[in-house]
């Protein structure tokens, strides 16, 4: 506890993990604000707009805590992780800088014209704006998922005499074909998430019955696009995913299985609770040969156990990872199976009135936040313990002269802020949401603002 | 390339201080040139549209640096740990308490973001002054390329040095200053009424002070570090910036004394820009002045990446320059013309 290294990671994990509950919503709500603007626009629909105002105002609270939260992530790198800054810096270097040249600078520059410039300027630059966010968010996403990716899986570099990392084909780091499958994976998970929040606050009016129409329009909204994405992160985006790790990081795909020896027909492990010094897993509930197809296509392949690697190649720590994968793997599956009832029940016209339906919709949009999170520490837990696979390990990467009183300070502090941040977040969202969508009136009368 | 890149660096971090200095500027005097809630949400909304992206130049700017310099991130970031925070933290109460502000019409918690909005405001140009400070002063860069600064010693300039000594403390007194008279005249220009006078009346004081710290300054720096003039007859570019420097106060009076005040917002942007690139100019090629021994110095030759990626990103980045500088353009443009204080409730 008194390593520094610990609490440079659970600063730069728990910093992290905060920040990324608000841009997966702002993504995945982007896409949701276009999609409502263009329905209007086709359709002639007031309705839309006034959909669009709403969740616009939701995104903007939301968007606010994201900028915020974000800040610090950009500063740790130097602060906390100066080793890895200094190694690989020439290469992530590019893309954290694309990112502010290219998404920081178009998101910021539209945010106020979103938020309050559809009085003043009118529709067309309102639409802009929202195309604007929505591509800024998304553009974003890729330079963040880039540099992650070259952690994961680094491309497109060379190795100097002194030991830095430099570019040798920016298009080539660009174009990672493990950035590419996980940035389609991350960002129809963000679609996941915004179309959950959609349909639970369209619940919420439904069993409240208060603003139909609109409750209306986000069920069922809600429902399509997201039994849409819940199965397109699963397939063929997850499926992709996996299959990187099985061939690159073969220790991090046995650890996130809890598997010890080799052998075909793998089994996938559907419960079960890794006993990692006695190598085995407990109570497993298991399929023979689904691992072996998962990760590579045929049930009777070779799947190698952990024991074929030296521990010095495992990830640290198999037990979190374990269950990060399975929370979110389980819970992705469930997301599929509660959005085919919804579509179902919503096709027979029956959605409105099952109100049990309706209480699981609105109760369940935590749960792709949580899967999110847990996506995440499978995908940083199993890196471990390298922070560049295979060239910087993770220990070699911190800060060498700043110590754990410095770090632990930090953290202590982030926690404070953080948490208070929460409680306004809340509360600001949650009296909007309880104000509700109104058809749009002029704002001179709107007694809030 | 490595020279080119410095400057890219230089120019982004100047951009930054010239447009988030108006936010802070505003926020300085936010309290004493608006006193109703009408005239804050005046004050607010003239730079409400705005400081998100003022920020993201310092966001893009630090970027570059990791890009092209990351010797000087890492050792710069990691050594200012604890002042780094201080200002991140200070960043989050700045952008939330602009952003939140409007939610509710109720006095407690509009005076609870008025008081973090000018407190954040306040700090923030002191911490960045002192950080720039610091850079001229010099680091104790040791032989590993890195540092560990406590944030105060003695407060005297020599080893063993802390963030905070008289002149980084003087340093961060005159950003702030400079930084007050950069938002009254931004206020004065894009405001009327009550607080356009106001903004105005408090412009000119401020401007002397500024004038009288900035000559302070200059005499320090020459005592803290006199290599800085050292360089300076054989750095064309330090006479041009300085030029811009002493022709941009002139335009701050001038603009005043006529009552044009874009004119003597433009020539405090000019000011700004002309100190900062005047230093840049004077201490180049060093980034990271070690006080242990100049040998030990990051400079921009010791420090950058490969030509190569150097070269890669000078691609983009002139595709990414005048874009950045095209919305802001457009923001400019849909935000021209004067902020009233009104009555109808939409925006900050």
């Amino acid at each position: 506890m008194s390593d520094p290294l610990f609490w440079h990671r659970l600063q730069f994990g728990f910093t992290a993990a905060y920040h990324y509950l608000f841009p997966q919503l702002t993504m995945g709500l982007a896409l949701f604000i276009v999609l409502f603007k263009v329905l209007a626009n086709r359709t002639g629909d007031e309705r839309y707009q006034d959909a669009a105002r709403f969740w616009i105002r939701i995104f903007g609270i939301n968007f606010a805590v994201g900028v915020v939260t974000g800040i610090p992530m950009e500063f740790q790198f130097g602060t906390n992780w100066a080793q890895f800054t200094q190694r690989a810096g020439g290469v992530i270097g590019q893309t954290l800088a694309m990112e502010g040249m290219f998404a920081f600078f178009l998101e910021s520059s539209f945010l106020g014209l979103l938020l309050w410039g559809e009085e003043r300027f009118g529709r067309r630059i309102h639409d802009l704006a929202a195309w604007a966010l929505f591509v800024g968010a998304w553009l974003s996403g890729y330079f963040i998922i880039t540099t992650n990716a070259f952690m994961q899986h680094p491309v497109g570099h060379r190795v100097a005499p002194d030991g830095t990392f430099q570019i040798a084909s920016l298009l080539t780091f660009l174009a990672n074909p493990w950035a590419l499958a996980e940035y389609a994976h991350t960002m129809i998970a963000t679609v996941v998430t915004a179309s959950f929040v959609v349909a639970a606050v369209g619940a919420f009016y439904t069993l409240r019955d208060a603003h139909r129409e609109q409750a209306r329009i986000f069920l069922r909204t809600g429902v399509i696009v997201g039994l849409a994405a819940s199965i397109l992160v699963a397939f063929p985006t997850g499926d992709q995913q996996g299959k990187m790790v099985a061939r690159h990081h073969p220790p991090a795909l046995a650890a996130m299985e809890g598997r010890w020896s080799s052998g075909t027909w793998a089994e996938l492990n559907f419960i079960g609770q890794p006993d990692v010094p006695n190598r085995r897993l407990d109570n497993p509930i298991r399929m023979p040969g689904l691992l072996s197809y998962i990760a590579y296509g045929s049930f009777d392949s070779n799947v190698k156990g952990l024991s074929e690697y030296p521990p010095d190649q495992w990830p640290p720590n198999i037990e979190l990872l374990y269950y990060s994968f399975h929370i979110m793997a389980g819970l992705g599956t469930l997301f599929i199976a509660l959005m085919s009832l919804a579509l179902f029940f919503l096709w027979r016209d029956r959605l409105m009135r099952a109100r049990w339906l309706l209480w699981i919709l609105m109760l369940a949009f935590p749960f792709p936040y949580i899967a999110t999170a847990a996506g995440w520490m499978t995908t940083e837990l199993g890196r471990q313990p390298w922070l560049v696979y295979g060239l910087l390990r993770t220990r070699d990467g911190a800060s060498p002269l700043v110590h754990s009183g410095d770090t632990v300070f930090t953290s202590l502090g982030f926690a404070g802020i953080f948490v208070v941040l929460g409680f306004l977040f809340l509360f600001l969202v949650l009296r909007e949401v309880a104000h509700g969508p109104v058809s749009h009136t002029p704002a001179a009368t709107d007694p809030r603002r | 390339m490595e020279t080119l890149w410095f400057w890219i660096v230089s120019v982004m971090v100047a951009i930054y201080a010239v447009m988030d200095g108006f936010d802070f500027g505003a926020g300085i005097l936010h309290p004493i040139v608006a006193r109703t809630d009408a005239e804050r949400r005046q004050v607010l909304g003239a730079i409400g549209p705005l400081w998100d992206g003022n920020e993201v130049w310092l966001l893009a700017g630090a970027g570059c640096l990791f890009l092209a310099f990351p010797k000087v991130l890492a050792a710069g970031f990691s050594g200012f740990y604890l002042a780094l925070f201080m200002v991140v933290w200070t960043l989050i109460m700045r952008g939330i308490a602009i952003e939140f502000r409007s939610h509710l019409a109720d006095g407690m918690w509009r005076g609870l973001w008025d008081f973090a909005f000018t407190a954040a405001s306040v700090l923030l140009p002191v911490l960045l002054g002192a950080a720039l400070g610091n850079v001229v002063r010099g680091v104790p860069v040791d032989a590993s390329g890195y540092f560990n600064i406590p944030l105060f010693t003695d407060f005297g300039t020599d080893n063993p040095v802390g963030i905070l000594d008289w002149y980084t403390v003087l340093m961060g007194v005159f950003v702030l200053v400079t930084i007050a008279n950069h938002g009254a005249l931004f206020l004065a220009w894009k405001t009327d009424g009550p607080v356009h006078e106001r903004a105005r009346r408090m412009a000119l004081p401020l401007s002397v002070l500024t004038a009288v710290l900035g000559g302070l300054g200059t005499i320090a720096t020459a005592r803290v570090n006199p290599d800085i003039f050292a360089h300076l007859p054989a750095a064309p570019l330090a006479w041009i910036s300085l030029g811009v420097f002493l022709l941009g106060l002139c335009l701050v009076f001038w603009g005043q004394l006529r009552g044009r005040h874009l004119l003597a917002f433009l020539g405090s942007a000019a000011f700004i820009l002309g100190l900062l690139a005047a230093t840049a100019a004077c201490v180049f090629p060093v980034m990271l002045k070690s006080t242990l021994d100049p040998a030990w110095s990051l400079t921009a030759h010791n420090s950058a990446t490969s030509p190569h990626g150097l070269r890669a990103g000078l691609k983009w980045w002139l595709l990414g320059f005048p874009l950045a500088v095209t919305y802001f353009v457009i923001l400019f443009r849909l935000h021209r013309g004067k902020v009233k204080a009104t009555a109808d409730g939409e925006g900050y």
